[in-house]
């Protein structure tokens, strides 16, 4: 490890370029958070079980906590923090907002990442798909009720808003 | 054993419930509404902050070296290998802590855990040295090259075995804290793993079953299990420029981490500042001590800002649940009721008592459950043993004792061919009989709690078990926690020359919104609106005392200061408005920033702030103390008149599947039951109950730590399950049961535990309806369910 292999990466984060210089060995979230102050995507497990760390990687979800930054050179990235749209809440947070889909909200920007992935997917999810599709977030506050409740009500927000753009 | 007079009317199961006079509430603006939490913002667009993700300038991360035997003395720590490490800043050890902090032991009860390992090691896991380094990935490496040399000595991991003659002994003499007087007999006492004997006795409990007409005993055993909070623990050390420490933690006691931390280096209370932030859930892990006395001894050591964060597999290796061995003997009367009940607990601590002591004492003595009893006897036992220390989880303690009762009620109720509820009917404690401790019940719901279970569950319909190999079965249980007692609460309301209004307290919000609750107290109060407020986080720079954000005792305590903070800011003004105004201040209001008078003259924050300062610039500060009345329980009896401020009901009852080829337990329908006082904020309440719901039926039906010669072999969440979103029952829900408490804010009591007591009964309960299987022990896991059903068709298994 001392004997690094360090290298440059180049790649969009929440829509403007980045460049940071990293050591092969560090995982998305290590540099987010030491480059770029984003503590959005933060580490819990450690072991891609809970998603807390989770990011959208070229709009896919990803475990950030197992996947290398190396990997996102070139890529568009995008955390939790690029979902507002000049201080104007993503439909889906201001869902979780309105249900209140969290309790100490460590999860909070993981399932709203997956939540985005899901309804690009599915625009209206039953129940089931939802908790199947969420399955692979973890909230240990068992937030879960409220947070299913937050998915129903963000696909209804962006169904009506593109309803009635 | 004498109790007063007053207490001593027989026992007479066939009074109704006393009628129901309460006090309605009064119309409010604030209390009482699901107003959306402040935070909100924050926690969702990634901004809310939490400790963990706090970088200090030049600072250094520890990875701590731990030991990799349960028991046994350190022969040898060689440091070279990791020192040799470029980029390595330091290898602490104990004794090097030692050189500045000469007795570095602490703990709430007993003074007997070190900052890192001295001599000794009894656990696996213990951090016995730290390496410090600018860049973690460097400290890690180099913490497994620290070579650690020990002598094993015998260890002893069941809490039962821990207490027999000839186990090996874990600590050499105990050592009680100065905190807790009641402990200060076992000073010094030596050659035992028992750091508390703690003993409740009402009535006469051998004369009692001697009368029964028929006696039931039985074991029932809790395995351990852990926190898995989603933020890991944390704690940050710097020096601060006057000649003190500042620490940031994610703490749910600052006020207690300021006080040992200046204790164990010998400063001053106020040389020592303690802050925290949000924390990504608690549950109980984040109490006392837990890194902050290693940051600390690091930080001054080496002079320069130290970072601890703990991984999740640490998680396991710092604190969990005790796991618990529960006798319990039940004399019966032929009409059903409960005559005699006896109850001796062993309380698996671990290593280090951490708070063990006051979980075994202040859950122990609600052992009997909430039923009227005669004659009681309860005995608990705090035990060492070689596993991980164990301390508060949500509950503290009451889980594992309701776990034992309840299944035992559901068994004799069985046996005597009475209805599960209706056997609880007969035996509950009325408002106004006395408890086991002598402690007179009020304000406690159990009737109503009781009632509303029933209706939820549609307890009187038939109930269809179905057939073939998936059976269908239900169950219920009830418990109660009595909460804390004592402690103190102090907080500081600030009114702004502008009006704005913020709240001061060391109250810690985990992810149970008591931010929220709080200004919602205070905006009730001030008659603002609850959004404008500002609640300050706890920094004891800041922040003034509070015992601790622990046993659901925040809504209630704090809640009361910070009404009494609010209320003296509020006549504060009141007065300089009256002597103004030249009116009788009873002619006033304050409301929306100004004060109105009867007579509609009206002045507002400006026309205050002149008054009294002579420009429109100014604050007044208005401040809430709060200690409710308790009485100290006789040693010898475990008697008080006043054992608690407040009692917390609840109840649960559980539709379950149950797949007689896997064992494997689907709960359909969960019902939780709480009885909240008022609640302040019911949708924040109800997410409690809900929340704690469902993390008790991780415990119950999957979660156990694993261990094999006291290494934990599951600590990750990789091997170690928690629910996830397919585990939440499809029908889960939470019902607040509202009467205000005369003595809480608003009526208020506390809500964040409640949830938790009795959801395992309630699902072994249903199992045995849907199966005729019983079992004694936690977790339901389908290897144990299979394993009871095979034995009971008399073709058991084989065994591991
Ligand atoms: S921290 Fe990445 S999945 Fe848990
Ligand atoms: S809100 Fe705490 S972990 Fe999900």
């Amino acid at each position: 490890m001392m004997n690094e292999t360090r290298r440059i990466i180049r790649f969009t984060l929440n829509g403007r370029a980045a460049t940071a210089n990293i050591a092969i060995y560090e995982t998305v979230i290590e540099v987010l958070q030491r480059d770029f102050n984003l503590f959005g995507g933060r580490e819990s497990c450690g072991q891609g079980l809970c998603g807390c760390c989770t990011v959208l990687v070229n709009g896919t979800a990803v475990s950030g906590c197992l996947y290398l930054a190396a990997f996102v050179d070139g890529a568009e990235v995008v955390t939790v923090e690029g979902l507002a749209d000049r201080g104007v809440l993503h439909p889906i947070q201001q869902a979780f907002v309105s249900k209140t889909g969290f309790q100490c909200g460590y999860c909070t920007p993981g399932f709203i990442l997956m939540t985005e992935q899901l309804l690009k997917r599915y625009p209206h999810p039953t129940d089931d798909e939802i908790r199947h599709y969420l399955s692979g977030n973890l909230c240990r506050c068992a937030a879960y009720p409220d947070i299913i409740e937050a998915v129903k009500a963000a696909a209804n927000k962006i169904q009506a808003v593109e309803s009635d753009p | 054993m004498t109790i007063p007079a007053r207490f001593t009317e027989p026992a007479d199961t066939t009074v109704e419930a006393p009628p129901k006079a309460k006090r309605k509430a009064a119309v409010r603006r604030e209390v009482g509404r699901s107003i959306p939490r402040l935070e909100s913002h924050a926690k969702v667009d990634g901004s809310a902050e939490y400790i963990y993700h706090l970088r200090l300038p030049g600072m250094l991360q520890g990875k701590i070296c731990r030991s990799t035997v349960p028991h046994g003395r350190i022969v040898r720590i060689d440091a070279s290998a990791a020192l040799a490490i470029e980029g390595v800043h330091a290898v602490i050890t104990g004794e090097d802590i030692r050189t500045l902090i000469p007795d570095p032991y602490y703990g709430p009860a007993f003074h007997d855990q070190p900052i890192l390992a001295i001599g000794k090691v009894r656990y696996v896991g213990e951090p016995v040295a730290v390496v410090l380094a600018a860049d973690l990935h460097v400290a890690e490496e180099a913490a497994d090259q620290v070579v650690v040399e020990y002598e094993p000595l015998e260890p002893v991991f069941d809490e039962v075995a821990a207490t027999k003659p000839g186990a090996p002994i874990i600590h050499d003499s105990l050592r009680p804290a100065g905190m807790f007087p009641d402990l200060q007999y076992l000073k010094g006492r030596s050659g035992t793993n028992v750091a508390l004997d703690a003993r409740v006795l009402h009535g006469d409990v051998e004369k009692g079953f001697a009368e029964a007409d028929q006696v039931f005993e039985n074991v029932f055993r809790s395995r351990k299990v852990v926190h898995a909070t989603f933020e890991p623990t944390v704690s940050l050390a710097e020096l601060n420029g006057s000649n003190g420490l500042t620490i940031h933690t994610s703490s749910q006691s600052p006020s207690y981490v300021r006080a040992e931390v200046s204790r164990l280096l010998g400063w001053p209370e106020n040389r020592v500042r303690v802050r925290t932030a949000f924390l990504g859930g608690s549950f109980g892990a984040k109490l006392y001590i837990k890194l902050e006395a290693l940051v600390a001894a690091c930080a001054l050591l080496v002079r320069k800002p130290v970072r601890i964060g703990l991984t999740m597999e640490e998680e396991f290796y710092t604190i969990t649940k005790h796991g618990a061995t529960v006798r319990i003997k039940t004399g019966m009367a032929k009409d059903g009721r409960i005559v005699a009940r006896e109850v001796e607990t062993w309380w698996n601590g671990g290593a280090y008592a951490d708070i063990g002591p006051r979980v075994s004492q202040k859950s122990g003595f609600t052992a009997a459950g909430p039923y009227d009893i005669e004659n009681v006897s309860l005995i608990n036992y705090a035990v060492y043993t070689n596993d991980p220390p164990a301390g508060a989880l949500r509950g503290f303690g009451i889980s594992q004792i309701v776990w034992a009762y309840e299944c035992q009620n559901d068994i004799i109720a069985r046996s005597l061919g009475i209805d599960p509820l209706e056997f609880r009917r007969r035996n509950i404690l009325h408002d106004g009989r006395p408890h086991a401790t002598g402690t007179i019940m009020t304000n406690a719901e159990i009737d109503e709690v009781l009632d509303r279970l029933s209706d939820r569950m549609h307890w009187d319909v038939l109930f269809d078990h179905g057939s073939g190999p998936v059976r269908r079965g239900r169950g219920l249980a009830i418990g109660f926690k009595a909460c804390i007692a004592p402690t103190t609460s102090v907080a500081v309301v600030n009114v702004y020359g502008d009006g704005s209004c913020c709240v001061s307290c060391s109250t810690v919000d985990m992810g149970q919104g008591s931010d929220t609750a709080m200004a919602q107290i205070a905006a009730e109060t001030l008659g603002i609106s609850t959004e404008t407020v500002r609640v300050i986080h706890p920094d004891t720079d800041v922040t003034p005392y509070d015992m601790a954000t622990l046993g659901s005792r925040s809504t209630y305590h704090m809640g009361n200061a910070v009404r009494l903070a609010a209320e003296d800011a509020r006549a504060q003004l009141l007065r300089i408005a009256a002597a103004t105004l030249q009116t009788d201040i009873e002619e006033l209001e304050y409301r929306d920033g100004a004060v109105i008078s009867r007579s509609g003259a009206r002045m507002t924050m400006r026309g205050l702030m002149l008054a009294r300062f002579g420009m429109q610039a100014g604050t007044v500060i208005g401040m809430g103390t709060f200690t409710p009345p308790y009485t100290k329980p006789d040693p010898r009896t475990g008697q008080s008149p006043q054992i608690t401020p407040y009692w917390m009901l609840a109840g649960a009852a559980a539709e379950i599947e149950v797949d007689t080829e896997t064992g494997r337990i689907r709960v359909t329908k969960l019902v939780n039951v709480g009885d909240v006082g008022c609640a302040i904020n019911p949708a924040i309440a109800k997410r409690q109950l809900n929340g704690a719901g469902t993390m008790q039926l991780g415990f119950t039906l999957f979660e156990e730590m694993r261990f094999n010669e006291g290494q934990v072999i599951n600590a990750s969440l990789a091997d170690y399950k928690i629910p996830g979103m397919l585990d939440v029952p499809e029908d889960l829900s939470a019902e607040l049961v509202e009467f205000p408490h005369e003595h809480g804010p608003f009526g208020a009591k506390g809500v964040g535990e409640t949830g938790m007591f009795s959801v395992s009964p309630a699902i072994a309960n249903a199992l045995c309806d849907a199966i005729g299987v019983r079992i004694m022990e936690l977790p339901l896991t389908p290897e144990r369910v299979l394993r009871a059903i095979r034995e009971s068709e008399n073709r058991p298994l084989e065994s591991e």
